[in-house]
């Protein structure tokens, strides 16, 4: 592995009884874009906090940069961007204002941020929109503005907190498109998230999450590889009859998952599978076959589904 | 603040105007009309509330500049989240929101003071430490208040408690309309503890020469500067633990 960035041992986070972060151990690479998945509450975003010099940990190390945050927040923070998951611009200044005035938050020099304000302007696809208030923009580009707010200052990492949670299918596509780019200049990534296929797209490498610890951790592939198989056969019996075949299937399939609506069955051929079902005379009313995905790891790793 | 600049302007100016016409001339005929100056130290009733009305402008602007955006920054918008996210601490935004709001405290209390010496209630010679006695209780105030809801949580319970049941009476009982000893015994402490007393007390004395011992001169100063630093000091550690959560 080059250059670490991000070393956290032991990292323990609580608010009173409630254990949010439970001891983990992760280490960060200088240009790669990691990823935190895992269901709402599962520690990500103070994990981040923490990450961001913005939260005290209870218990373990942390390093950033070669830096204790704890001890260096503001030192800290000048190298990092920070994306958190609700949007918090100052809806009262407009578009290029935000940008000015947090560039201006880091000390830096009023004609270089001036001259970050325009690239950055041009990176979020908001050019049109510099002299407009913040309140007058749609959700996708407020989260661009707020992305571009993050990159000021030219930071060695970026951190993103759910970056496209509530964003409608097009936004989700022109942001993944921006970071993509931002990850091809080398700027490494941190990135929390819920959906699947937001983690296969950005993470080089993810830490799945569950409950303030870490489950499982690989590339989107390698965790696919161990905790599924190529491919998912999904069938539906109707609610009722689901239960009546599953011990059925069980004999043709060695990993099943009974959910409430439909049974998923592990297998590296899903087609051949299918058939053998329809020659024991089982028809299920649907059939799906599609490739192995990190919502099936989680599945595997919690016995429970990302999105609940 | 910037984009707020009209409406600070209306305020600071026609806010203590009204109280001024209304009861400086309205009330202070019947005053005058009744017992002279002999209740107000000598001087014209319009003369004696000149500076609590100045003090109460100083007071009011800090409590607008620090309550509001300090909601604002932990609660309504969450900017200061956004700016403790770059290298800017706690500490750091506490003092940028007292800083705009000495600025928007300075504004309001010399334009005030120009229309008291235009109306002809204050003279430039006797009154030139007024306004800025006016902003230091407004400095004191100011810092007090964004002490206090830098730990608020509950912010519709905490407006209503202070608009109704903290600024009315301090308005009301620190003898403001009327010297506090007017009030029996028992109501005085109100204004003792009130920056509004003490400001308005100071502001008397650098306006028209009210008289008052060189003790209770000492006394108004330390109180005010002790709810400044203890203000500034209770801001600081709130922004930041509640920034690092």
């Amino acid at each position: 592995m080059s250059e670490s960035l991000i070393t956290a041992r032991g990292l323990t986070k609580k608010y009173g009884d409630f254990t949010a972060v439970d001891g983990i151990d992760f280490d960060v690479a200088k240009g790669e874009s990691f990823g935190l998945l895992g269901p709402n509450g599962a520690g990500k975003s103070t994990t981040m906090r923490i990450i961001a010099a913005t939260s005290r940990r209870t218990a373990g190390t942390i390093s950033i940069l070669g830096r204790d945050p704890e001890e260096h927040g503001p030192q800290v923070r000048a190298h990092l961007g920070v994306v958190p998951q609700q949007d918090n611009l100052d809806t009262e200044l407009t578009v290029a204002e935000n940008l000015y005035i947090y560039g201006r938050y880091f000390g830096l020099s009023k004609k270089f941020v001036k001259g970050r304000v325009d690239e950055l302007l041009a990176f979020a696809q908001l050019e049109e929109k510099k002299d407009v208030k913040v309140e007058a923009l749609s959700g996708g580009m407020k989260r661009r503005l707020t992305i571009a707010r993050a990159l000021v200052s030219e930071p060695d990492i970026l951190m993103l907190d759910e970056p496209t949670t509530g964003l409608d299918p097009q936004a989700r596509h022109i942001l993944w498109d921006r970071l993509f780019r931002l990850k091809e200049d080398g700027v490494t990534l941190i990135i929390t998230t819920h959906f699947m296929d937001e983690a296969e797209q950005l993470c080089d490498r993810l830490v799945v999450m569950d409950k303030g610890k870490i489950m499982a951790e690989g590339s989107p592939a390698e965790l696919i590889k161990k905790y599924a198989t190529r491919e998912v056969l999904e069938v539906r019996f109707g609610s009722d009859k689901n239960r009546e075949v599953a011990p059925i299937l069980h004999k043709l399939c060695d990993r099943i998952e009974e959910l409430p609506d439909r049974i998923l069955m592990y297998v590296e051929d899903g087609e051949a599978l299918l058939e053998e079902i329809v020659a024991k005379k089982l028809h299920p009313n649907t059939s799906l076959v599609r490739r192995s995905s990190l919502e099936d790891v989680f599945l595997r790793l919690t016995g429970r589904s990302l999105i609940e | 603040m910037s984009k707020w600049k009209g409406i600070i302007t209306l305020v600071a100016v026609g806010n203590p105007l009204f109280y001024l016409v209304a009861i400086g001339i309205g009330i202070g005929v019947l005053v005058t009309e009744n017992s002279g100056t002999s209740g107000t130290g000598g001087v014209e009733y319009i003369v004696f509330i000149a500076p609590a009305l100045l003090a109460n402008t100083a007071l009011l602007g800090a409590m607008d500049e620090t309550v509001f955006p300090v909601m604002e920054g932990f609660k309504w918008r969450k900017m200061f989240y956004a700016t403790n996210s770059t290298p800017i601490t706690g500490p750091q935004i506490a003092l940028g929101v007292f800083i705009a709001a000495l600025v928007r405290v300075a504004f309001s209390v010399f334009l005030y003071w120009i229309f008291l010496i235009a109306f002809g209630v204050m003279t430039f010679q006797d009154s030139w430490l007024a306004p800025i006695v006016a902003m230091y209780g407004g400095a004191a105030f100011g810092a007090l208040m964004m002490g206090i809801v830098a730990g608020v949580q509950k912010d519709d319970y905490f407006l209503t408690v202070l608009g109704r049941l903290i600024i009315t009476p301090l308005f009301l009982f620190s003898g403001t309309f009327f010297p506090l000893t007017n009030m029996p015994i028992f109501l005085q402490p109100i204004g003792w503890i009130s920056p509004l007393w003490h400001t308005t007390e100071l502001g008397r004395y650098f306006s028209y020469g009210y008289e008052i011992s060189g003790l209770m001169l000492l006394v108004h100063f330390l109180v005010l500067t002790a709810m400044l630093v203890a203000g500034i000091k209770i801001a600081n550690v709130r922004f930041t633990n509640r920034l690092l959560k």
